[in-house]
């Protein structure tokens, strides 16, 4: 904690906890994908560990973390307390959720806190990419125990005061407090004193008992952003406004891979308001995390440089994928799902059992693209001055935005500073900084003048980076009883590698760690295999990321072997997950396990079992529906938490769908705000919703068909459920935490589809539903 | 040159005629609370009233409400249904990113005033053209109920 009235920010660096081991992996990984790689390091377990011992969960990210109070508390004399929140808000309520575990260690009064947001800096903050639903699940303990070192640190400066022992002083509500003599002092006036005392070492820091939190778990606080964005003054990155600033917006080669081959600005540069045009080199190769390249429009406000481009004329090499078209690409990845693939899990013999089965089952799905569509486009604004830059951005992975600025402004690191602004959504777009490059390199042009990229709805959609596309072919056999014997799953997707890496063509093991080879059914023989996909655009991750498809062909097969064998859905998903027991990820050929330790997040089939079971029990499983209506359910692990979701559908003689509710048991361990990971699991069932029955990106000659949401359908208020009820198991705060922001999602889509089944006998095997129910 | 009347205030902007209102108030006049989604009237964010009613800012002209009175949401506290909308709006925890919330608070604020007491399907129907892709509508809707239930009472 700094002393009275000094900022946070001008501390010298306090490293607590950086391993060597963090720093030479991710040297690795540069030298691997460079930048890009960066954000994947949770992706590269088996890699790192022929060099180094194995590192997990949060010691095993890019910088690791710290949990140096003086990082991240201050206090002023007057007593308000500023904690500093290093993660990105986009609407998962981290700046709320982060500050309040510092805050209740340390006994401050929240009325007296205030958040303060960190800039790009992970050798001072630790890892800040806000990504993977990783932020509570590893920071919990280091927020924890830096809000007690600071506690600590203040008790130490008020006994010294008084000269009394420690341990007759006790921090409570914002002052310390000696019972015996009934002394108290505020923190504002023990600031200073507690500032010079020494932070206490790690291992002496008394936690409190979560019986004594005041805070957390309670679900009671509400948002520090809230009164902000009611009355209009929260500052989001499209928002940003400094003193000279010129607008851009750039047009981007229509293909991913093209490359401009000769523009004409005539036109623009009569427009009023347009000031220049400006030229962006792309980049050769994969797009990592580069600027697409085209042109620029620089204006002097954002409308003007939309009606530049408008006027603006460019002749386009399209390149190797200007005849990517969805549906040829379909029927491709069809065909290589029917025949053998690389072999990623194999346990028992399949083949034998397939052919002693007494019924054979086979189905095949397809899920298509997906755009993020957060509601604040890609936006940024950089200005350099005296050979430093400076950026204002909305991005999940400021530290990436940093180092990127600086490469390709042929600058050092030191020399760049990204402060975050709020999110306008996120969902794992804007883990991509490739706009705040794009600022970089006009404002560069500019001559340092600040400059602001706004990302129009059709660039956004057009241009990102995609959620990929698959085809899930699935075979089982079931013995006389109806029991499944043998499960073969092969799965083809081009993979996120492939953004990075050139040639990838199979999906990576955090891909496959993702709901397909990590599946922990009680089936003796099991294949999985991965047919090769080549991309032909550029493919990220999108919130829940290869759960999707993974989760939507799983969880809807398993509801159509219920079919098969006649029994009741639910029954049969609980028998397939079979009887409790703990079974290590690496018995399931997951290298990956989201990043964590295998001993410590084991796949839980009791924990699997518990949320399908309370989630039936909630949604009144079994319940009498009228004529058109069923219920479905599913049930998902991933990014270590356990998901199962009941939804339930009405279908009119039309074949028109609503979904009246959606129940939803999550088991994410202990929480920290039980309100947000309400909200999180309501809005995971909007989203659910939107990918099963309306979102769709194709793509024809190469480009991307929808532009705006027109023709991209997200849920809107009249087709999201009227019911959304949340059911959050119980947690413990001594057992590791699961995410919340993405595990979600997966199941929500099969839940619908296997109630279209129970409603109308039909069967979806291809998202979205959009008008596959009428006639 | 274009005046227009926003939040009680006469501004003269350097701008032409068709320049869309949403960028002639969030790049000329600086108030950034309303939001660039779309651009094409398809999801709200730009909600703002002109002369009380909802309108879409990044289809409308500045120059077709020259001689109108516009609303956006940092003068929206002035309006007594529209502070109890955004009163509940925090109580209830109602955003998650907030983005669009701003929007979703000038659409729900127009119906209120019209509707003291609109219906589930009144409150589908006017708000289903903001798009919130947080997924935040059911709380959306229990924040008009609620300011609804009071009378815009705050």
């Amino acid at each position: 904690m700094s002393a009275a009235g000094t900022r946070a920010e001008e501390r010298p660096l306090q490293i607590a906890n950086v391993s060597a081991d963090a720093v030479s992996r991710r040297q690795f990984l540069q030298g691997l994908s460079a930048a890009g790689g960066l954000i994947l390091a949770a992706g590269f377990p088996g890699v790192a560990r022929a060099a180094d011992p194995p590192k997990y969960g949060r010691d095993g990210m890019p910088n690791g973390w710290t949990d140096d109070p003086l990082v991240f508390v201050s206090i002023a004399p007057d007593g308000i307390v500023s904690i500093v929140c290093h993660r990105s808000e986009m609407g998962q309520g981290v700046r709320t959720g982060m500050p309040m575990i510092v805050a209740d260690e340390l006994e401050a009064d929240w009325k007296r806190v205030r958040v303060v947001q960190a800039v790009g800096d992970e050798k001072r903050y630790g890892n800040q990419d806000t990504d993977g639903s990783r932020s509570t699940r590893h920071f919990f303990e280091p927020m924890r125990r830096c809000g007690a070192a600071a506690r600590t640190m203040l008790e130490a400066a008020a006994a010294a005061r008084w000269g009394v022992p420690v341990s007759e002083v006790q921090a409570r509500n914002h002052e310390v407090v000696h019972a015996k003599s009934g002394r108290r002092a505020g923190y504002g006036s023990l600031a200073q004193a507690a500032a010079a005392q020494p932070v206490p070492a790690r291992d002496t820091v008394r936690l409190k008992d979560p019986s004594k939190f005041r805070y957390i778990g309670k679900g009671t606080l509400k948002l520090v952003d809230g009164p902000d964005i009611t009355t209009g003054k929260a500052q989001y990155g499209i928002d940003t406004r400094l003193p000279g600033m010129v607008y851009a917006v750039v047009e981007r080669p229509p293909v991913y891979g093209g490359k401009m081959v000769s523009y004409d600005a005539t036109e623009t540069m009569k427009v009023p308001g347009v000031l220049k045009v400006v030229e962006i080199e792309p980049s050769d190769g994969p797009a990592h995390f580069n600027p697409l390249g085209g042109v620029a429009v620089v204006g002097r406000n954002t409308w003007a440089a939309i009606q530049g481009r408008r006027a603006l004329k460019v002749v386009w090499e399209d390149g190797p994928h200007k005849s990517y078209d969805s549906a040829a690409f379909k029927s491709e990845m069809e065909a290589a799902a029917r025949k053998p693939g690389k072999v990623v899990r194999d346990h028992g013999n399949v083949d034998s059992a397939l052919a002693g089965a007494s019924k054979r089952v086979e189905a095949e799905y397809y899920i298509p693209h997906l755009a993020h569509a957060p509601m604040e486009p890609p936006a940024a604004t950089v200005r350099i001055v005296n050979g430093k830059a400076e950026a204002w951005a909305c991005v999940q992975s400021p530290q990436a935005a940093r180092d990127l600025v600086a490469k390709r402004l042929g600058m050092s690191a030191d020399d760049v500073t990204v402060n975050v602004t709020l999110l306008g959504g996120g969902f794992g777009r804007k883990s991509k900084p490739d706009y705040v490059v794009e600022a970089a390199v006009i404002s560069k042009v500019m001559e340092g003048k600040p400059v602001k990229v706004t990302w129009t709805r059709e660039d956004d959609i057009r241009h990102t980076y995609f959620h990929t596309v698959s085809v899930e072919h699935l075979e089982a056999g079931l013995d006389a009883q109806g029991k499944a014997v043998a499960w073969m799953h092969r799965s083809v997707a081009p993979t996120i590698f492939s953004t990075f890496v050139a040639g990838a063509k199979n999906e990576a093991a955090l891909e496959l760690g993702m709901g397909v080879i990590n599946v922990p059914f009680a089936i003796p023989n099991v294949r999985i295999e991965n047919p090769e996909a080549e991309a032909h655009t550029r493919i990220g991750w999108f919130r829940s990321v290869s759960n999707i498809p993974h989760a939507f062909a799983v969880q809807s097969f398993v509801a159509e072997l219920a079919a098969a064998a006649g029994r009741d859905q639910k029954d049969y998903l609980l028998e397939i997950i079979g009887p409790p027991r703990r079974v290590s990820p690496e018995s399931l050929n997951d290298t990956w396990n989201h990043g964590e330790s295998p001993d410590l997040y084991p796949v839980d089939t009791g924990r699997l079992r518990r949320v399908v079971e309370t989630v039936a029990r909630e949604a009144g499983w079994g319940r009498k529906l009228p004529k058109g209506r069923g219920l479905g359910i599913a049930a998902h692990y991933s990014f270590v938490s356990y998901v199962a979701t009941v939804a339930e559908v009405a279908v009119n003689d039309q074949g028109e769908i609503r979904i009246p509710r959606i129940d939803i048991a999550v088991d994410c361990g202990a929480t920290v705000n039980p309100d947000r990971v309400r909200a999180q699991m309501q809005g995971a069932a909007v989203m659910g919703v939107g990918i099963a029955l309306g979102s769709e990106i194709s793509f024809k000659d190469g480009r991307a068909v929808q532009g705006n949401f027109d023709t991209y359908e997200v849920t809107r208020m009249a087709g999201a459920p009227r019911e959304i009820r949340v059911h959050i198991l119980p947690g413990d705060y001594a057992r590791p935490m699961g995410g919340v922001g993405e595990p979600g999602v997966p199941p929500v889509p099969p839940a619908i589809c296997n109630a279209v089944f129970a409603a109308t006998g039909k069967r979806v095997r291809r998202l979205p539903i959009r008008d596959q129910l009428k006639a | 040159m274009v005046s227009v009347t926003v939040n009680g205030r006469r501004h003269d902007i350097d701008v032409p005629d068709d320049t869309p209102l949403l960028w002639a108030l969030r790049d000329e006049l600086g108030l950034t609370g309303t939001k660039f989604g779309c651009g094409m009237a398809l999801c709200g964010a730009c909600t703002v009233h002109v002369d009380g009613q909802p309108v879409r800012a990044c289809v409308t002209p500045i120059s077709a409400v020259a001689s109108s009175k516009i609303t956006t949401i940092e003068g929206l506290a002035t309006d007594r249904v529209g502070r109890a909308m955004q009163a509940a709006w925090v109580d209830l925890g109602v955003p998650q990113c907030g983005y669009c919330q701003a929007g979703q608070i000038m659409t729900a604020t127009a119906l209120v005033k019209s509707n003291p007491k609109p219906t589930d399907a009144q409150i589908d129907e006017a708000m289903t053209g903001n798009i919130c892709r947080c997924g935040t509508y059911p709380r959306i809707r229990a924040a008009i109920k609620q300011a609804a239930a009071q009378g815009g009472a705050r």
